[in-house]
């Protein structure tokens, strides 16, 4: 890892510094049939496929290889290999089945989400740290899961779940912020996953390859402004796939906890036909507290304690936000999978949903949860769709709203969130502030304050104290050219924010200070002093 | 309380001579000392309203109808303070800021159009021609939207209303606290509006205290707006 001789590394980054969307996707090929297959006891060499609705949802290796396809007919698949062993498509198996790979990921590398039964992903930095490379983490996975549960699973490193999962069908280790050029290359069918059952996304690359966009690269290049406009929000999505992003931006606050539902079982349910009723009632609990805030859950956590007190964790990630059936079936499948595979000493008595992560749901899902949230009715879902719109033509980052939070200045007390995204305050609204100025605050705020200039009488700069006071009386103030009389002030206010932490930290002071212009015009400022120079911060016009 | 009590029935869509106007709820409420202001006793829906000389009063002015369910959209403002709006009794969850509403007038003018088709209040504060302005302002009649033209030229404006800022109290020479100021604002307008009115509105004041328009003396014409 010599610098010198490996240019395109970025070899200025210190190693612990790996982006935190670095993403470790565990993947076990054709998982509904090994699934089937394993419960029917099937020995490897016999193709197998499993059918759903009549067409093909997956086959073995060995089935592709005498030309089974995806999609196809059950009598086309079985014109092609005579010998295929048809298996019925069971999505609870799958989940159950997948509940021992998942254990056995886990206990190299903590912290893993359930993608959907089949695919594990977990945060690289951990197991990129212990196991000192990617490589190293990769070999011990695989080995791992073959030992633990006998299945064959590959893995990939990139940055973002999507990415991340395409590395790991290919079983490659993209380096961090390679991903870009790891997707140019690929087809744009890889946006539309078959086992994400997501019909807008094949509407979507069916489009784009008419469009001659054939590659995820083609379509990265196309400006997001352009995507927006002609395709619409979910094309947005897909583009900042394509472009190697996550979706939608993560946010770091988690969501209140008494969006948490728990459910005390009793008696403790033991069988899976109890578990799949007691799934469904707090699946539509959860749902319901979280439409009622206007949100939808994309990260599931669920908890389960047993009578002997064993605790069980478990989160599900999901593209999509999760309509109640959506958290039921998962719900239920994990139940199934704890209660026939993880040798529970005792029944299950209590079960938590946590949403670990939501979004917002009006945005989404406009048609879906008609007037779900604060803001019920039409005006809303009128005005969301012109927010849209209007985002369609300038871009996602156009449309601002304001979410009041915690603070001491009108600049930091205020958070604008690009609408669609989740409102969440800076800063804890609800601590002491000490500092903060009380009201009325200035209508006209400057987020990049600008310089100023508050005078003596004998045009010195005003200087403040380390102990924030002022030496000399203001006498006039220069701002935008105009020159006015100071014929009041007040403060200093000290601002002493983040001590702790050299890079954020501010020391400085707030002054209100009113101004009188030769024609008699009166205009009350904020001025700010940081850094021996005095800004303006706000404006009370 | 029966000054107050016409307002609010004005608001409701209920005219002066007593007999029920075409639609209800024609005109958003705003607060008591603007709402004998205004012609229509609120804002008028479809109506253009242009605002100047003051951020505040063009806050208090959005914020009685955003409390009660409308939602509003500033364009072209991207020093708006949602602080400040919060305390003058703006519902800020139902604000939407466009900051940079388009880099060339036929954006600027797709933006404000897409903003009227959803929102019941949008501010504009982004110079246009007036060609463009007498479009927008069709839109918002059409679209049954309230046009706050906010410091720019806008011909065609129903109402045009000035604040002209007065003293501070609250603050002294080193000590003290900005506290309240009142602001006179004079309207001026066609039609309905032609005969300026003023009052006086405390800011940031609760809208308890509710002093009377008082018509000017000579009343101006329209042609002659203030700048």
């Amino acid at each position: 890892m010599l610098p010198a001789s490996r240019p395109l590394e970025p070899a200025s980054r210190p190693p612990e510094e790996v982006n935190p969307l670095y993403t470790l996707a565990v993947w076990c090929p054709d998982w509904p049939v090994v699934a089937a297959s394993a419960e029917a006891a099937l020995p490897p060499h016999v193709p197998a496929a499993v059918i759903g609705s009549g067409e093909v949802v997956a086959c073995s290796a060995v089935a592709r290889a005498e030309g089974v396809r995806r999609g196809m007919r059950r009598r086309a698949a079985q014109g092609q290999c005579p010998e295929l062993v048809v298996l019925d498509y069971d999505e609870v198996r799958d989940a159950r089945l997948f509940e021992p790979v998942a254990v056995a990921v886990e206990e190299l590398a903590p912290g893993i989400e359930v993608v959907r039964p089949g695919l594990v992903v977990v945060a690289a930095q951990g197991p990129v740290g212990y196991y000192k490379s990617a490589e190293q983490a990769a070999e011990r996975l695989v080995d791992q899961v073959a030992v633990r549960v006998g299945v064959e699973a590959q893995v990939g490193f990139a940055d973002g779940l999507f990415a991340a999962t395409l590395a790991a069908h290919r079983g490659l280790i993209v380096p961090p912020g390679r991903t870009r050029e790891f997707l140019e290359p690929l087809g744009v069918h890889e946006l539309d996953q078959p086992a994400e059952h997501r019909e807008d996304r094949a509407e979507l690359v069916d489009l784009l390859r008419r469009l001659g966009l054939r590659t995820l690269g083609a379509f990265a290049a196309v400006p997001e402004r352009d995507v927006a406009t002609r395709f619409g929000r979910a094309a947005v999505l897909a583009h900042r796939l394509a472009a190697g992003l996550e979706e939608r931006a993560r946010s770091r606050r988690r969501p209140p906890p008494e969006l948490s539902v728990t459910r005390q079982l009793d008696p403790p349910i033991d069988r899976v036909d109890a578990a799949a009723f007691a799934a469904k009632g707090l699946a539509e609990r959860l749902h319901t507290g979280l439409a009622d805030r206007g949100l939808a859950c994309t990260r599931l956590g669920i908890r389960a304690t047993t009578e002997n007190g064993e605790e069980l964790h478990r989160v599900w990630r999901c593209a999509d936000p999760l309509t109640p059936q959506g958290i039921a079936d998962r719900v239920r499948w994990q139940l199934d999978g704890w209660l026939t595979r993880a040798r529970l000493t005792a029944g299950i008595h209590l079960l938590r949903l946590d949403p670990e992560e939501v979004v917002d749901a009006t945005v989404l899902q406009l048609g879906l949860w008609p007037g779900a949230g604060q803001d019920q009715g039409e005006a809303a879902e009128r005005a969301a769709r012109a927010m849209v719109h209007v985002q369609g033509l300038l871009g996602p980052d156009a449309v601002l709203t304001p979410v009041l939070g915690g603070g001491r200045g009108p600049v930091e007390r205020v958070r604008l969130v690009p609408w669609g995204d989740e409102r969440t305050p800076a800063a804890d609204p609800d601590q002491p502030w000490p500092g903060q100025l009380p009201a009325p605050s200035p209508a006209t705020v400057f987020s990049e304050p600008e310089p100023v200039a508050l005078l003596d009488e004998s045009g010195a700069d005003v200087v403040v104290t380390g102990y924030a006071e002022l030496v000399v009386q203001p006498h006039r103030i220069v701002h935008a050219g105009r020159t006015r009389q100071v014929v009041a002030w007040s403060g200093p206010w000290p601002v002493d924010e983040r001590w702790w932490d050299e890079e954020a930290a501010m020391r400085g002071a707030r002054l209100q200070v009113l101004g009188a212009a030769s024609d008699g015009e009166e205009l009350a400022f904020l001025l700010i002093r940081a850094g021996g120079k005095w800004a303006v911060e706000g404006v009370y016009d | 309380m029966s000054r107050s009590a016409t307002a609010t029935l004005t608001a409701l869509g209920v005219g002066a001579a007593g007999g029920l106007t075409t639609a209800p709820a024609l005109a958003l409420p705003v607060r008591g000392e603007l709402a004998e202001l205004l012609p229509w006793g609120g804002l008028r829906r479809g109506s253009t309203v242009s605002v100047r000389g003051s951020t505040s009063l063009l806050l208090a002015l959005v914020a009685e109808a955003t409390a009660e369910g409308c939602w509003a959209a500033f364009a072209g403002l991207p020093r708006c303070g949602a602080l400040a709006a919060a305390e003058l009794g703006v519902a800020v969850h139902r604000l939407a800021l466009v900051p940079r509403p388009g880099r060339d007038q036929g954006e600027v003018e797709k933006t404000i159009a897409a903003l009227l088709d959803g929102f019941d209040l949008v501010a504009v504060a982004t110079p246009v021609t007036p060609a463009t302005s007498r479009k927008l302002s069709a839109r918002a009649r059409h679209r049954k939207a309230v046009l706050l033209p906010f410091a720019v030229e806008w011909p065609g404006a129903d109402v045009e209303l000035t604040a002209v800022p007065g003293p501070w109290t609250g603050l002294e020479a080193g000590h003290g606290v900005l506290s309240t100021r009142t602001v006179t604002v004079q309207a001026t307008g066609r039609g309905a509006a032609a005969r300026p009115r003023q009052t006086r509105l405390p800011l940031p004041g609760t809208a308890t205290s509710r002093p009377g328009p008082i018509p000017l003396t000579a009343p101006r014409p329209t042609t002659a707006e203030a700048v």
